[in-house]
């Protein structure tokens, strides 16, 4: 009796290969001036995408129950309320000016 | 065709139960950690705000061949790792041993490049502490780059130590022939967290090399 999803070989050496040539991409956009902060943007962005890869996929969520769903979920729920409330305040200074001066 | 009954503990209903519990609880431990790094990525974030010409001028001292190598190298790691698992979800123990020899194979490359950069940081006195010299205006911020970059870089590095650990436990294991078809989860759950490690990487990666390139 088996538990788990097995997934095949194929579909593990295509997300191989996405993997490899999303961090060969990064690599060579990082030497390419996208202007402002957009370069930080799009690095980042990349990063994301192999993480689902991995999460989704290596990972084996995708085949998961809802429940681990929920689990994986919260711990990137947490993250996102650690950065959202703390990056507010170092991002806004400067933009109000002192009132009276 | 009856198969044998895999074995579960008197605290669950039966083998898929305990299996599920075992994946829920792993991913609680990753959950725990997904924090103890956020908190470092959130540092980061925030110095990175601050002190953005700094960052990216300290960022160029990195090697960014070197970076993407051991990044590649690291995802090879996760699909041998990935088809250990498989392996030992089918069975075929000869090919767990196999791939998880690699996977330690690989860990270890990722590491002795790792070693390398560390070794380069040192000789050209890149390590924040009274010996820390840095050409440019931004030295204080520079040293904040490095404090950043030795202290997630490090404790990613030591993630991949315990993980190598891990690894060779189950080759032993599997040698005793410890694991089935039925039974592999110890196998599972040491595939996640090494891909966990490898995630952690994918974001170390673009934040400390990449960051300053195009400035260049």
């Amino acid at each position: 009796m088996s538990t788990s999803h097995v997934v095949s070989v194929k579909l593990y050496g295509a997300v191989f290969g996405i993997l490899l040539l999303l961090t060969l991409s990064t690599t060579g956009i990082a030497f390419v001036d996208l202007g402002g902060d957009l370069n930080a943007v799009v690095a980042v962005a990349i990063a994301i995408v192999k993480g689902l890869f991995v999460i989704l996929f290596f990972m084996h969520v995708r085949y998961s129950s809802r429940l681990t769903w929920l689990f994986v979920g919260a711990g990137f729920f947490w993250l996102m309320i650690l950065f959202s409330l703390s990056m507010p305040d170092p991002l806004a200074r400067g933009w109000l000016s002192p009132t009276g001066q | 065709m009856s198969e044998p009954e895999a074995i579960h503990l008197h605290q669950f209903d039966d083998p898929v139960q305990q299996h599920e519990a075992s994946w829920l609880g792993m991913w609680v431990f990753l959950g725990t950690e997904v924090m103890f790094f956020g908190g470092m990525f959130l540092g980061y974030t925030f110095y990175r705000t601050a002190y953005p010409q700094g960052f990216a001028s300290a960022s160029n001292h990195l090697d960014i061949w070197l970076g993407t190598i051991n990044t590649a190298v690291l995802i090879c790691s996760s699909f041998t790792m990935a088809l250990a698992v498989r392996a030992g979800q089918i069975g075929q123990n000869r090919l767990v041993k196999i791939f998880l020899c690699l996977t330690i194979v690989l860990g270890i490359v990722f590491l002795g490049i790792k070693f390398t950069e560390y070794y380069q940081k040192f000789e050209e006195h890149l390590v924040p502490g009274s010996d820390f010299r840095f050409e440019g205006a931004f030295v204080s911020s520079a040293e904040i780059f490095f404090s950043f970059y030795f202290a997630m870089t490090g404790i990613h590095a030591l993630h991949m130590i315990i993980g190598i650990g891990l690894l060779a436990t189950l080759i032993v294991k599997t040698a005793r022939g410890r694991f089935s078809a039925t039974y592999n989860t110890p196998i599972e759950l040491v595939g996640l967290y090494w891909h966990f490690v490898d995630i952690v990487w994918i974001f170390l990666f673009p934040l400390l090399y990449l960051v300053g390139r195009h400035l260049e």
